[in-house]
């Protein structure tokens, strides 16, 4: 079974996300601040990392790097998920290590679409 | 509306377009005619209803068109453009290598989402600086679905159906909430509203046809009669490729299936063999 973390600090957000990710057999894992992912995924290293990049104190494009440059840091496959939707903070988040993008507000064929894009269902 | 003004309905979106309306779809109807009505000036949408047994030219058109399932996604269901991308497309670039000339016909683009998902395709192909010549040709029922294809402006929601954003970022540009895509990819495609009951003369001989998702919407002897004018139009190594669900479509014996689900090709010649190995 695939195995995603869910970053993001709603947690109605996460809740939302953990259930379309269990509804494709996708076990979800979730942590509500960068710190807390970035300690997890030193432990367990999921398949991929579901992450809004505009959690409060945290710097998303860091994280991004700061997960690539990890130990089995290349594994993930990194969906970003956010409300900033303008060329430039998409491309700046595939620099830094995203391998998609998701614009909020997202449903679940939006979800659906992504996780096939990359490979996850 | 009552079961006699839908029959009248169905009768007219037959025999316009082909579609079948099953008496499931009364409400969806209802729906879809109600801004038709307020379009012509119809106080309420029963006077359109009245109407429908002999309509005006104008009204009769736009209720058929209103009719039609304009629901598309970009690389829709993935298989068949990841199957065009790696199979089709080098197998018919190596059959064509002399002439540099491939056609392809997208019918029913809706709103051009799977268009522009081979105009895609083929741009990063680079054919074109090779000296090919592409021809993509686009076509809908819908004089409103074109023109929307023709503009090429998605939503958020839209384009985050199907869409790879690495593609996103490369070939549109953002114009407020929405998207647009580059004029060099809306070049690339010939627009055009398309009647598939009509004659395919005017479509010449053409390496590609993508039909997909429409066949099942239709009736037997419009399906027959759309397989037979598409075998014609289709070159002997061309390719046919058909939604997942082609319902009761009989494709043989003009079609068979290729290597992929959904994906046809015409038959061999009898008395062709496949090359034996030597020894």
């Amino acid at each position: 079974m695939k195995h995603c973390l869910v970053v993001d600090d709603s947690r109605v957000i996460r809740k939302i996300a953990c259930t379309i990710l269990e509804s494709f057999s996708i076990a979800a894992d979730e942590a509500e601040d960068a710190a807390t992912a970035l300690n997890y995924c030193r432990v367990n290293m999921p398949d991929m990392i579901l992450f809004d990049s505009q959690l409060p104190g945290t710097n998303g494009l860091e994280f991004l790097r700061l997960i690539r440059r990890e130990p089995n840091g290349h594994h993930p496959v990194i969906v970003v998920c956010t409300t900033e939707n303008d060329v430039e903070q998409i491309t700046e988040a595939l620099g830094a290590g995203a391998n998609e993008y998701i614009m909020k507000p997202f449903d679940r064929e939006i979800l659906e679409s992504k996780l096939a894009q990359v490979g996850l269902i | 509306m009552t079961p006699a003004e839908f029959w009248n309905l169905a009768d007219l979106v037959r025999r316009r377009s082909g579609l079948v309306l099953t008496p499931d779809k009364i409400r969806f109807a209802e729906s879809k005619l109600a801004p038709i009505a307020g379009r012509f000036g119809f106080r309420k949408s029963a006077e359109l209803y009245a109407e429908l047994a002999h309509p005006r030219e104008e009204i009769a058109q736009a209720v058929a068109e209103a009719m039609t399932v304009n629901d598309s996604s970009f690389f829709r269901d993935r298989a068949p453009f990841e199957h065009f991308r790696d199979v089709t497309l080098p197998r018919l670039v190596k059959a064509r290598e002399t002439q540099k000339r491939l056609r392809i016909w997208c019918s029913a683009i809706a709103h051009g989402q799977e268009a522009y998902s081979l105009a895609m395709m083929l741009d990063d192909a680079g054919l074109a600086a090779q000296d090919w010549k592409i021809e993509l040709v686009g076509t809908d029922f819908s004089a409103e679905a074109v023109s929307r294809a023709r503009a090429g402006v998605y939503s958020q929601y839209e384009v985050q159906r199907g869409l790879p954003i690495q593609l996103l970022v490369k070939y549109f540009t953002q114009e407020g909430e929405n998207w647009r895509v580059n004029d060099r990819l809306r070049h690339m495609i010939t627009f055009r509203t398309f009647n598939l009951l009509d004659h395919f003369g005017w479509l010449g001989t053409l390496d590609v046809i993508f039909c997909r998702n429409v066949l099942m919407y239709f009736d037997e002897h419009t399906k027959s009669d759309v397989v037979h004018k598409m075998a014609d139009a289709l070159a002997p190594d061309g390719y046919l490729v058909l939604g997942d669900t082609i319902g009761s479509v009989k494709l043989r014996p003009r079609f068979e299936e290729s290597d992929l689900r959904g994906i046809y090709a015409k038959p061999r010649a009898a008395g062709m063999k496949p090359a034996r190995a030597a020894g």
